[in-house]
């Protein structure tokens, strides 16, 4: 085939895209690609839904009074936003997207161990999410996304079963994906791909299916009990009739804590791919920040208590929950100092991507270490159910989380469409979303500190000044989201074709075609080499080296 | 990764249906199937882990309760389950031995017997369930468990509502038990198919070994849930 398109007229050259056309071509495909495509529209739009809540919740904040909404409205608000954002696009976000495309492409393999399976998971995710909509449409739920007993199985008058059904069936879809990602990982890597050759972003991938495999089949079992303590009025969580409310929370944490390193450990692992790239250089203590991600991973089911201080488990136990959650912060700053590190004496581009890693080092440090006041017994006491929590948590899942996505969009955006994005106005829009998260979040710290309880649709005079900095921060941020979305879908009628390795970065998928062909390698591809060789890349006499195999 | 045992294997393979294509080989694909199931089961190990803990906890509160109620079940009709499914993963070893030595006759028999064995134990379930029914120990507005002793402890009597947390946590655990033999039963009705059409051969019969790996996922739970449910201060 390279014969031919060296001779022939420019046509455009054979890949995932345009081998087979039509509606059905793409929702039958079992192509790990075309599915990671699916997921990347269908997340998008998930995305955009729960925005809209966030910003309609921003608005009534704008002033102390409840004049947009009422308390009832207020409630779904905020429960639809963490609902919609949690299940259907954080945790989703990055494994189904660029997880899915990228792990086969990277270990060098021609597909995901279950490509029916995959296909499957995005039913499941689609079904789960109509039914989430359905939901929506019909009256909401009103209880906080954490749907806390024993108000959601005995009081709340609003469609908590229903809901509760979507996460279950969408939890399904998240299972699926990670029992994919490990099997492949396992089973399916290229000749001469060691685990110590692995890149940190597989690594990452790694440890997040790990949690979604052990993790995600709690909650479903916790949504199952719900459901029907709430349909045939039993007594399982039902302190009245004999229950432990704090067993539903035990049981709701013991998944929903570790799921915040679903959202977070693949944009671990993304940032590990830019910030070696764009440094040029191997990254900083490669085992470490391999091993750290497993270690999250692990200590992560381990400090699910941090979030019931308040709610009356015994003293010892705050102790020992309180200890772990310490300790979690471990691992998560091996990587902080080895990305920085990795950093020192490297030669550093500033395009889009990097200035979205170097977004997400900031906010996650800011992230994390406002998790480790909230581990404190003491300062959690003050600001628990507080405005600081709210600015902590979003610190991590949109400033690390989501600006890891944003910055990973870019980097593999000429590889996945085959088209280059406008440099110019990507690093506009990463400085836009910087400015503006930043603007939204911050304010909510000391919001919190002084006082301001989450949850709550009015507020006393003296907040509105800080209210009326975080949803000016949220227009901005709103605009930052609008943009990329804007110029990215510019770029595929637009932009320039892109190279195949437009960043010359290490990493198989580099080695492909831009965008690939379905079966990702013309043939199967031999490594012999460590990953982010950029020292090696660099150097000025590449061709004549010898290859040692 | 270092397949190169296979690799004479590999143009002969390449032509078998059975195959996916971005498999390297018929090793790796049978690697990755029996993983993938493992793991699987992994999950179904954390979904009825839940029930499980919650099971712990309201048993070592409520102890006297959870006796009471416990006895209120038919041990034997319990114990027959038991037996039954035992004698059903016998069949299903047999079957993917009979697939391995190219037996079909005898794969089909101890397909359809594994089958008869899951109806049979859900047949005997039914009459639990019945007799539950009708001694108005299911929970919801009309359970009841008045003046039920609990054992060893004359006089005293058990407390309903923590008897009708019992009985939510066995109609539940018993009850999604249930349901994963359903959905055996919907996964044999496709291996028997399968068999029939004399589509597993010693080289190929990766589905039998993967149903089976569930259908004894399913009797393990089981092997839980029994001492658990049924015989709880038995003795006393």
């Amino acid at each position: 085939m390279s014969m031919a398109t060296a001779t022939v007229q420019p046509v455009e050259r054979e890949n995932y895209l345009n081998k087979h056309y039509g509606v059905g071509s793409w929702l039958f495909t079992t192509d790990h690609k075309r599915i990671a495509l699916l997921y990347l529209i269908s997340i998008t739009f998930f995305f955009f839904i729960g925005g809209f809540f966030a910003l309609l919740i921003r608005l009534e904040l704008l002033t102390p009074a409840g004049d947009l909404v009422q308390a009832d409205s207020y409630n779904k608000l905020f429960t639809m936003h963490g609902m919609v954002m949690v299940f259907f696009f954080l945790i989703p976000s990055i494994p189904a997207v660029l997880g899915n495309f990228l792990v086969p492409l990277m270990i060098g393999a021609k597909d995901l161990a279950f490509p029916r399976i995959n296909l499957l998971s995005w039913y499941l995710y689609i079904i789960g999410g109509i039914m989430m909509m359905h939901c929506m449409l019909t009256g909401g739920v009103d209880t906080g996304w954490t749907f806390y007993t024993p108000f959601s199985t005995a009081f709340t008058n609003t469609k908590i079963v229903e809901a509760g059904l979507a996460i279950f069936v969408a939890g399904f879809s998240s299972i699926l994906t990670g029992l994919n990602f490990v099997v492949t990982i396992h089973r399916m890597r290229a000749p001469g791909m060691t685990w110590s050759r692995l890149p940190l972003f597989i690594w990452a991938h790694y440890a997040t299916s790990i949690i979604q495999i052990l993790g995600t089949p709690v909650i479903a079992i916790t949504i199952v009990l719900v459901a029907v303590e709430r349909t045939l009025h039993l007594g399982i969580f039902d302190p009245k009739l004999g229950g432990d409310p704090l067993l539903f929370q035990h049981l709701f944490w013991f998944y929903s804590h570790p799921a915040v390193y679903i959202m977070i450990l693949p944009s671990m692992g993304i940032v590990s791919e830019i910030i070696a790239c764009f440094s040029r250089k191997r990254i900083f203590g490669y085992s470490f920040v391999a091993f750290s991600s497993i270690a999250i991973a692990v200590f992560g089911f381990l400090v699910w208590a941090h979030h019931m201080f308040v709610a009356g488990i015994s003293v010892y136990a705050a102790l020992i929950f309180s200890l772990l959650s310490y300790a979690v912060a471990v691992p998560s700053a091996v990587k902080v100092f080895n990305w920085t590190a990795t950093l020192y004496k490297g030669s550093i581009r500033y395009d889009a991507p990097m200035l979205y890693a170097f977004g997400f080092l900031g906010l996650f440090t800011i992230g994390g270490l406002t998790g480790l006041f909230l581990a404190c017994l003491g300062i959690d006491v003050h600001v628990t159910d507080t405005y600081f929590v709210v600015a902590h948590f979003h610190y991590i899942m949109v400033g690390g989380a989501l600006m890891g996505y944003l910055g990973g969009m870019h980097f593999w955006w000429p590889k996945i469409s085959g088209r280059l994005y406008p440099e110019g106005w990507a690093r506009l829009a990463a400085l836009i979303v910087f400015i503006g998260f930043n603007l939204t979040f911050f304010p909510q710290f000391i919001l919190g500190y002084v006082g301001m309880p989450r949850r709550y649709y009015q507020y006393p005079q003296e907040f509105q000044v800080l209210n009326v900095l975080s949803t000016a921060g949220a227009t901005v941020l709103g605009v930052g989201y609008l943009l990329p979305m804007i110029y990215f879908l510019w770029s595929m009628r637009y932009g320039r074709p892109a190279p195949d390795n437009p960043w010359n970065a290490a990493g198989l998928e580099w080695k492909t075609p831009s965008p690939p062909t379905t079966f990702n390698f013309e043939t199967e591809p031999v490594v012999t080499w460590e990953a982010y060789n950029y020292e090696e890349l660099d150097a000025p006499h590449k061709e004549e080296v010898p290859v040692v195999r | 990764m270092s397949d190169s045992t296979v690799v004479g294997l590999n143009h002969e393979e390449q032509h078998r249906p059975e195959l996916l294509h971005h498999f390297a080989d018929a090793q790796q694909q049978r690697d990755s199937s029996s993983f993938g199931m493992w793991i699987f089961l992994a999950t179904e190990v954390m979904f009825f882990g839940g029930l499980f803990c919650a099971y712990l906890i309201y048993r070592g509160w409520y102890f006297g309760d959870f006796a009471a109620a416990s006895k209120s079940i038919d041990a034997r009709l319990g114990g027959a389950n038991t037996a039954v499914l035992i004698c059903s993963s016998l069949t299903v070893v047999l079957a993917i031995w009979a697939a391995q030595t190219s037996r079909r006759a005898l794969l089909i028999a101890m397909l359809i017997l594994t089958m008869l064995f899951g109806v049979t134990f859900l047949g005997i379930k039914g009459i639990e369930y019945k007799a539950k029914f009708d001694e108005h120990h299911v929970p919801g507005a009309s359970f009841s468990f008045d003046h039920e002793e609990i054992p060893g402890h004359p006089g005293q009597y058990a407390n309903p509502r923590h008897a009708q947390i019992f009985f939510s946590l066995y109609f539940i655990m018993t009850g999604l038990h249930a349901l994963h033999m359903i959905i055996g039963l919907g996964l044999f009705t496709w291996l028997l198919v399968m068999a029939w059409r004399g589509r597993f051969t010693p080289e190929y019969y990766t589905p039998l070994e993967m149903g089976g790996l569930y259908w004894h996922f399913v009797d393990i739970v089981w092997i839980y849930l029994f001492p658990l449910l049924y015989l709880i201060d038995r003795h006393a």
